[in-house]
């Protein structure tokens, strides 16, 4: 495969804007602040990290106290106004169960036992453990798992290190089959922030993706322009999201049959002679063998499959074509489901395709970014053994490394063992399916690092626990955004960290000096990062200081603006049909496959977001846990008044494996379907050290024990489980 | 005189609960207490459903039985704007307002007075809409003076489907949804 990831996305030079350099004499003044003294009310620009979306905030502190958090109006992505979240960022700041100092473990894996040490107790442990594995296995046998900017120094560490397994649930457990999908197709990536075009679309297609409820925070406020600009929505969702309640066209699916829709429309469009003829005719390829696939796909096909009726179809079909190219069917985002994701994916990317809405206004704009280059590091040691996580490229279309490939190894010690991880702000417990391989992989590690702000089920199986300051707390990477405009983002303390907890920067590159990699930090203090790599883009740090943000002048970010129509493909055109699926023994075009189904009595298990709450890693913030502080199962009216269940009854779900789930409360609603159950993903904590979080609401994460795999890419589809509901006697 | 008001687009509502959020932060309600929450109003049975969702609040009436009924004359209408407020050192508590608001908008504060959504009127004393409104992610709420036909509350609710929470209660509310 090529990499082609963003390669020929504008990059616009920050000088372009015209600012001069800041000189290194700044530096002096603006060491970590201290606003103990402060009297009054003081405003700091930084940006949130309540999720990894990185909206630009101001901070309010009042008398030293840190008071609230607005976005920052010179912000694209927020344009000044934060999600329920980042509003309530502050309360992660005053969350009394935070990690507080280095531990290490005293007892056995996972008892929570710990003796608190000094930092350089710590990383002098962590530091000897990596060099024994080193010298056993080579640096390859330590892996890193890590999530949102804030991972970016450990990465810079482990890869001067030597090793190359570095991976983010944010691949296969979430967005990579869509990216697959993509890049087999249009050759590029949706990538994060999404390149969609919301607030210009005139029809938008969400198919599962519940905008409103999941709160990215700039897709949210395009999501409602479009609803208020009057946009025609249509929802395919097996529950009747808020963005449901928006829509035109409701299309109550029976879960797991989305891709025989998806080939049911286009069956429509392709018959109907419905296309962007022009489009598909000067940049598709293989688009006559494409349709000869698509006439088996009727509507009368799909009916039986979907449970969508089969004029209903027809017309959404039509109402797509009468705004194309101006349609937009969204990619989605967590869209690893059934295990044939990449494929369902490459058909939204066809359907879109065939719309003609790849580039265009209201479709997929091109993404643009500031030229701000990177720090100039001595080159990494290059790995001999290469990645651990695909051997033999098993799953030929992974483009990132795949985590759930990196646990089977550290459990198999195949193609070579796993002795360390290090684990940054993600809670594998609750990112991965199956908890039980999760716990197999740890039990074979000499090494295992936790770094977070909180205590969450993952640090509890920790040799080492690193405490983190929280985002309002601590400098973090630049953030060079890819998004409509160019633009560059700094975050920045606000306030002092309450207890010893310290910066992801200054913990890296602690441990890159006790392992003798120091020179790979040639820099003393952040700031003087930022510097270097903000006057070689000609962008004045002092501004940055200030402002929280530099943007840069907007640029073309469609084809009709100039925006070249270029394609990355083997055939350097949209492709149809794949030749590089065919020759990998993979369908050209995406197969339905009925997904399997669960024993009678069962419900499928479904899981989402809340707008107040961030994968597992927000049930300890107190403020948003005052907005919600549990989980409900979301049962069909009917079905709950069969079995007896009213609205608030405390039940527990037991998974087709036996696996039973802490006690939920029942939500007997009309917006959901009979054969379903749904769960907001992320509570049911089990970690004793989560005080205020403990066993509130229900683990959908636990119940995750089946999961089928992306045989493209290697993606862990959890919509697969199927449980049954147990009344909990009070 | 001014009457300040809402009015709420229903229809760009997400009900992600930023304005309450928002609200906690600014106002510093205590943790278990809220002046603003969200409403999913769902009619009809699956797959034939419809929902409106609603930010509430106080009403803000112009007809307040809270005002009429407090033995203090704490709850009081203020001289700006028509809103209605309590005077914490005033109020001893005795939840007679809490009882009389048909849309239990009011709570007494851990400290022992009565409190409920002050319009932010200290924020719009400077200039400002009430934090609600001024975080909303989907601008769906508006605030502003309903007796200035000009203003954007007023434009609104003369284009626009409105309804208002329980006018047969006769209190004369001053938030309006736009469906
Ligand atoms: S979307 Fe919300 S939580 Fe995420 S960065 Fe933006 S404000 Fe913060
Ligand atoms: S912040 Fe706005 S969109 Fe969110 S619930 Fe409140 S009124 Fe609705
Ligand atoms: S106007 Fe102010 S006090 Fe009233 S609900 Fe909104 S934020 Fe709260």
């Amino acid at each position: 495969m090529n990499s082609v990831s963003r390669r020929k996305f504008l990059k616009i030079s920050g000088a372009t804007i015209g600012v001069a350099a800041a000189g290194t004499a700044l530096l002096k003044t603006t060491q970590a602040l201290s606003n103990k003294a402060a009297k009054g009310v003081q405003t700091i620009p930084t940006y949130c990290d309540i999720c990894f979306w990185k909206c630009g905030a101001i901070a309010y502190v009042n008398d030293g106290k840190l008071w609230k958090v607005e976005g920052n109006p010179l912000d694209p992505l927020s344009n000044g106004r934060l999600c329920p979240r980042g509003t309530g960022g502050v309360g992660a700041h005053y969350d009394p169960d935070r990690l507080k100092a280095p531990l290490i473990r005293k007892k056995n894996r996972g008892e929570e036992q710990w003796v608190e040490v000094t930092w350089d107790e710590a990383m002098t442990y962590i530091a000897e453990k990596m060099q024994k594995i080193k010298s056993q296995y080579g640096p390859e046998g330590v892996a890193l798992f890590s999530h949102g900017i804030g991972g970016n120094f450990f990465k810079h560490t482990m890869k001067a290190f030597g090793t190359p397994n570095i991976s983010a649930p944010s691949f296969a457990q979430c967005r990579g089959p869509r990216d697959v999908g993509f890049r087999l197709t249009f050759g590029e990536d949706v990538s994060s922030p999404e390149r969609t075009d919301i607030k210009n679309a005139q029809c938008l297609v969400l198919i599962g993706s519940h905008l409103g409820e999941n709160m990215h925070n700039s897709q949210v406020q395009e999501f409602a322009d479009a609803v208020g600009d009057g946009s025609t929505v249509i929802v395919v969702d097996p529950r009747y999201s808020v963005a449901a309640s928006k829509a035109k066209y409701y299309l109550p699916i029976k879960p797991g049959t989305d891709l025989a829709l998806l080939l049911a429309w286009m069956n429509v469009i392709v018959s109907e002679g419905l296309y962007d003829k022009e489009y598909v005719q000067n940049y598709g390829f293989g688009f006559e063998q494409f349709a000869a696939t698509l006439q088996q796909y009727t509507p009368e096909w799909a009916y039986p499959e979907t449970g969508i009726d089969p004029d209903v179809i027809r017309q959404t079909a039509r109402e797509m074509e009468r705004y194309k190219p101006a349609t937009l069917v969204h990619p989605g985002r967590h869209v690893t489901w059934y295990g044939d994701d990449a494929q369902r994916s490459r058909a939204i990317a066809l359907l879109n395709a065939l719309l003609g809405s790849w580039g265009r206004k209201g479709g997929f704009y091109t993404p643009v970014s500031m030229d701000v280059p990177a720090y100039p590091y001595p080159e990494y040691p290059k790995s001999e053994k290469g990645k651990v996580d695909n051997p033999d490229h098993k799953y030929p279309f992974a483009h990132e490394t795949i985590t759930n490939g990196i646990r089977e190894a550290t459990i198999t010690g195949k193609p070579y063992p796993i002795k360390g991880w290090f684990v940054y702000a993600t809670n594998l417990m609750h990112a991965l399916p199956n908890e039980n391989e999760t716990i197999k992989a740890i039990q074979n590690l000499d090494l295992m690092v936790v770094i977070d702000v909180i205590p969450s089920e993952i640090a509890g199986w920790a040799d080492v626990v690193l405490p983190e300051s929280v985002y309002l707390e601590r400098f973090d990477d630049l953030n060079v955004e890819w998004f409509r405009e160019p633009f560059v983002g700094l975050r920045q303390p606000v306030v002092d960290s309450p207890d010893d907890q310290k910066p992801n920067w200054w913990m890296a590159k602690k441990l890159a000096e006790k392992l003798g990699l120091g020179h790979y930090y040639p820099w003393k203090h952040i700031e003087e990062y930022y510097e270097h790599r903000l006057s070689a883009a000609g962008l004045s740090y002092k501004e940055l200081k200030k402002n929280g943000i530099i943007r840069g002048a907007k640029q073309p970010i469609y084809f009709d603006e100039g925006v070249p129509a270029e394609f990355p493909t083997p055939s350097g055109k949209i492709e149809f049909y794949s030749l590089q699926l065919q020759e990998a023994g993979f369908d050209p075009v995406p197969k339905y496959k009925r997904p399997t189904s669960g024993p009678p009595g069962s419900f499928r298990l479904l899981y989402g977001r809340a707008p107040v709450h961030s994968f597992s890693r927000t049930q300890s913030n107190h403020i948003l846990m005052d907005m919600m502080n549990e989980n409900e199962v979301w049962v069909n009216a009917e079905i709950a008044a069969r079995l007896g269940l009213k609205s608030g009854d405390y039940v527990r779900l037991k998974n087709q494996d036996g696996v039973v789930c802490n006690k939920v409360k029942v939500k007997a609603t009309e917006r959901i379907r009979p054969d379903c159950v749904y769960m907001v993903h992320g509570f049911g904590h089990n970690s004793r050290m989560l005080k205020f979080a403990y066993m509130k609401g229900a683990s959908d994460a636990q119940l995750l024990t089946r999961y089928e795999v992306d045989p493209l890419m290697g993606g862990t589809g959890m919509n697969m489980n199927f449980v049954t509901i147990e009344s909990e006697v009070a | 005189m001014a009457r300040f008001g809402m009015v709420i687009d229903t229809t760009k509502c997400v009900g992600c609960m930023d304005c309450v959020v928002a609200c906690k932060t600014e106002n510093q309600v205590p943790e278990g207490y809220n002046r603003d929450w969200i409403v999913q109003d769902v009619q009809g049975k699956f797959p034939t459903v419809e929902m409106e969702i609603r930010s509430e609040r106080c009403n803000q009436c112009s007809n307040p039985p809270c005002v009429s009924c407090c033995p203090t004359g704490a709850s009081h209408i203020h001289e700006i704007g028509g809103v209605v407020l309590v005077t914490k050192d005033e109020c001893i508590g005795c939840k007679a307002c809490v009882a009389s608001c048909p849309y239990d908008a009011r709570f007494i504060h851990p400290d022992g007075y009565a409190d409920k959504c002050t319009f932010c009127i200290h924020r719009v004393e400077k200039g400002l809409d009430p934090a609600c409104v001024s975080v909303c992610p989907t601008h769906c709420m508006y605030f502003g003076d309903l007796d200035d036909p000009n203003s954007n509350v007023s434009q609104l609710l003369r284009s626009r489907k409105h309804h208002s929470l329980m006018p047969e209660a006769g209190t004369q509310p001053n938030i309006f949804y736009l469906t």
